[in-house]
C-alpha cells in the first residue's frame, strides 16, 4: 500500500468498481487535478516500460532520433557495432542537449556549448583543454547517461526509469503474443516504420486517449463520416456491423494482464482493394499465414486488434493499415501525441500505395477519423470543468457479460484497475482471467 | 504569356480561392480541380516526402477529396461543426508556365478560430495546374507544405489548408 490518498471530498474513491452490480465509475478529478499528474509521473511513468522507437528507424550505424519519453529528452541511436543505444539527451558536463535535430546521422555527438564530444556508444572521446582538470577528472565517469533499463521486443525498443523493474518480456506478459500477431505478418521480411511522422497534440488528459484508442462503442457515432466514405467506396458495411449470421463472436475485448488490454475483431476497415494484381497479392500473402502459423493463428493475424501496452503505447491493426501511437502528458489537460505507420517490408509498390491511402484516410491529423476523436476528447476535457457537480464517468459497458465485445469496456477497466493499483495500491483484479 | 500577366492571373485565382475557403463555399472550391487530381499535405517532419513511400498528413485523390468536402458540409464532421472561422493570407506568389502546365508557389498563413483558440498554420503552396478548355486554371496537384515542426498545439488539419 502506498500513501497516495485518492479520496475526493470525504473518502470518495477515484474508482468505483462494483463487480456484482456491474458498476464501474471513474472520478473526473483523475483527468483535471495537477496533483494526480504529478503522482502519475512518479508512480506510473517512472516505473513502467515506455516505448522509445523501432529498430527500423535506425537503419544505419550512427543514425539517431531525438525523442521525449516519460518527460525525458532521449537520444535513440545505433553505435558503430550496430547496437541500439538510448541516452539522456543532455551533456554530462553542464546539461545542454546534444542532439538538437529530430533525426540524423552522426558518428560523434558533440555538445556545442563547450565542445565535449561523445561517440555513439556514449563514451566521452574529446574535450578542449583536458589538462586544466585535476587528478579526479575521469573521462570514464563522464560518458552519456542512459536510462537504467533499455530492452526490446521484436524490434520495439522500450526504456524503464526504474532499475528494479521486471524485465520487458515479463512486463508484456500475454501482450507479447498479441505483438507477434503484428510482427509475424512481415514473414521473412519483417515490418518497418515508414518515414513521415504524425506529431500532434490534444487539449485533453492522456488517459482519455487511452480509452479512445480501443473504444469500439464510439466508432459509429463519432466516425460516421469515415464510414460513409468507406460505404461510398463500394464496401458493404452491413457485413461487418449488421446481424451476425454464423453464431461465432465477431469481436471481443480482452484483459491481457499488467493493465494491458485489447479489442479485436474478425474483419477490417477501409476502402476495398481494387480487383486485380494487388488484391491477388494481398490474398496470397494472407493465405500464406496459415501455412506458416496454422489456421487458428492466421485467422487472428488477419483480423483486427487495438492493443494498449500499459500505460501509453497503442498498436492498432485494422487490416487496411497498422499504427504505432504513443503520447506524453504535459499538463492534466494537454498532451503530445506521436504516431507512425507500421508496414510490411519490401511490399509490392501498388499494395504499399493502397496501404498508405487507407491509413491516411482514417488516421492522423488530416484523416477523416482522428480529428473527430480529438474533438471528442477535447469536448470531454471541457466538460470536466463541471466535475464538482458531475464527478463521475461511466465505464461499465459489458461488465456483467460472459463474453464482452469490442463495443464493451473491459479493456478500459483493466487499464484503470492497473492505474489504481500503481497510484493507490488497490489490489489488481480481473473480470475474465485468473490473477 | 507575359510573366507579369501570369502572376496577376495566378494571384487573382489564389485570392478568389482563399475567399471560397474562408466562406466555406467548398463545392465551388472543388470545381477548381481537374478531374484527375490530388490534394496533399506532407508530414511536418518530412516536407519533401514521397506519397508512394511515406506517411503524409493528407494525400487525397478525387474520390477522397470529394468525400472530405461533402462531409465537411455536414454535422458529421464533428471537428468542424460548427464551422471554425478561418482567414488566410496568401503572398509571395510565383508562377511559371510551360506547355499549358502552370507551376505555382506561394506562402500562406491560415488562421483557424474555434472555442476561443487561434490556431495558426504557416507554410508554402506548391501547386501544379493545367488550363481547362477556356483557358481557366485548374489544380492537378494542390499541395500545402507546412513550416510547423509539429501540429502542436494545432492538433489537426480538419480545415482545408
Amino acid at each position: 500500500m502506498t500513501a497516495f490518498d485518492t479520496s475526493v471530498g470525504t473518502h470518495t474513491p477515484v474508482i468505483v468498481d462494483d463487480r456484482e452490480k456491474g458498476k464501474f465509475r471513474v472520478n473526473r478529478r483523475a483527468m483535471v487535478d495537477p496533483d494526480v499528474l504529478a503522482l502519475e509521473r512518479g508512480r506510473i511513468f517512472d516505473r513502467c516500460w515506455l516505448y522509445v522507437g523501432h529498430d527500423t528507424e535506425l537503419a544505419a550505424a550512427h543514425d539517431f532520433r531525438a525523442r521525449t519519453v516519460g518527460g525525458r529528452p532521449l537520444i535513440f541511436t545505433r553505435n558503430q557495432d550496430g547496437h541500439v543505444q538510448v541516452f539522456i539527451n543532455s551533456c554530462p558536463h553542464r546539461g545542454a542537449t546534444l542532439c538538437r535535430e529530430k533525426a540524423g546521422n552522426s558518428r560523434f555527438l558533440k555538445c556545442f556549448y563547450h565542445a565535449w564530444t561523445f561517440d555513439t556508444s556514449g563514451t566521452l572521446v574529446a574535450l578542449p583543454d583536458e589538462r586544466s582538470y585535476g587528478p579526479a577528472f575521469d573521462r570514464d565517469e563522464l560518458g552519456l547517461a542512459a536510462p537504467p533499463r533499455v530492452e526490446a521486443y521484436r524490434g520495439f525498443w522500450f526504456v524503464n526509469y526504474d532499475a528494479d523493474a521486471v524485465d520487458l518480456l515479463t512486463y508484456l506478459g500475454d501482450a507479447a503474443e498479441v505483438i507477434d500477431l503484428f510482427c509475424d505478418q512481415g514473414l521473412d521480411d519483417g515490418l518497418e516504420i515508414l518515414g513521415g511522422t504524425h506529431e500532434y497534440s490534444m487539449r485533453a488528459n492522456w488517459k482519455l486517449l487511452v480509452e479512445n484508442s480501443f473504444d469500439g462503442y464510439h466508432a459509429m457515432p463519432t466516425h460516421q463520416r469515415y464510414m460513409e466514405m468507406v460505404q461510398a467506396s463500394g464496401v458493404d458495411l452491413s457485413k461487418q456491423f449488421g446481424k451476425n449470421t454464423d453464431g461465432r463472436p465477431r469481436s471481443w475485448g480482452v484483459e491481457l494482464g499488467n493493465g494491458h488490454g485489447m479489442v479485436g475483431g474478425r474483419s477490417g476497415l477501409g476502402r476495398a482493394l481494387p480487383e486485380g494484381r494487388a488484391k491477388e497479392l494481398d490474398a496470397v500473402r494472407r493465405a500464406s499465414y496459415a501455412q506458416a502459423f496454422g489456421e487458428e493463428k492466421a485467422e487472428r493475424m488477419n483480423g483486427t486488434r487495438n492493443l494498449l501496452i500499459f500505460p501509453n503505447l497503442i498498436l492498432i491493426d485494422l487490416g487496411m493499415g497498422m499504427v504505432v501511437r504513443t503520447f506524453e502528458p504535459l499538463a492534466p489537460d494537454y498532451q503530445h501525441v506521436t504516431a507512425w505507420q507500421l508496414a510490411v517490408r519490401n511490399e509490392d509498390p501498388e499494395l504499399r500505395r493502397l496501404r498508405l491511402d487507407n491509413f491516411l484516410s482514417f488516421w492522423g491529423p488530416g484523416g477523416l477519423a482522428t480529428p473527430d476523436d480529438v474533438e471528442a476528447l477535447e469536448c470531454c476535457q471541457r466538460g470536466f470543468a463541471g466535475s464538482k457537480e458531475l464527478p463521475w464517468s461511466d465505464i461499465s459497458r459489458g461488465m456483467t457479460k460472459p463474453y464482452p465485445n469490442s463495443t464493451d469496456e473491459v479493456q478500459m477497466r483493466t487499464f484503470w484497475r492497473r492505474w489504481d493499483e500503481l497510484m493507490n495500491g488497490t489490489p489488481m483484479s480481473y473480470e475474465h482471467r485468473d490473477g | 504569356m507575359d510573366r507579369y500577366a501570369l502572376r496577376f492571373e495566378v494571384e487573382d485565382f489564389l485570392y478568389r480561392e482563399a475567399d471560397l475557403l474562408d466562406a466555406w463555399d467548398l463545392l465551388a472550391w472543388l470545381e477548381l480541380f481537374a478531374q484527375d487530381c490530388h490534394y496533399s499535405v506532407p508530414p511536418t517532419d518530412l516536407p519533401d516526402a514521397d506519397p508512394l513511400q511515406h506517411t503524409f498528413l493528407i494525400h487525397d485523390d478525387r474520390f477522397l477529396l470529394t468525400q472530405r468536402v461533402n462531409s465537411l458540409l455536414t454535422k458529421t464532421a464533428h471537428a468542424e461543426w460548427p464551422h471554425s472561422r478561418t482567414r488566410r493570407l496568401v503572398s509571395n506568389v510565383r508562377a511559371s508556365e510551360e506547355d499549358g502546365q502552370v507551376s505555382v508557389s506561394a506562402n500562406f498563413a491560415v488562421y483557424r478560430m474555434r472555442y476561443e483558440h487561434v490556431d495558426t498554420y504557416v507554410g508554402t503552396y506548391r501547386h501544379e495546374m493545367i488550363r481547362a478548355e477556356h483557358g481557366q486554371l485548374l489544380f492537378v496537384h494542390r499541395k500545402a507544405v507546412l513550416d510547423l515542426d509539429a501540429l502542436r498545439p494545432q492538433a489537426k488539419v480538419s480545415i482545408i489548408l
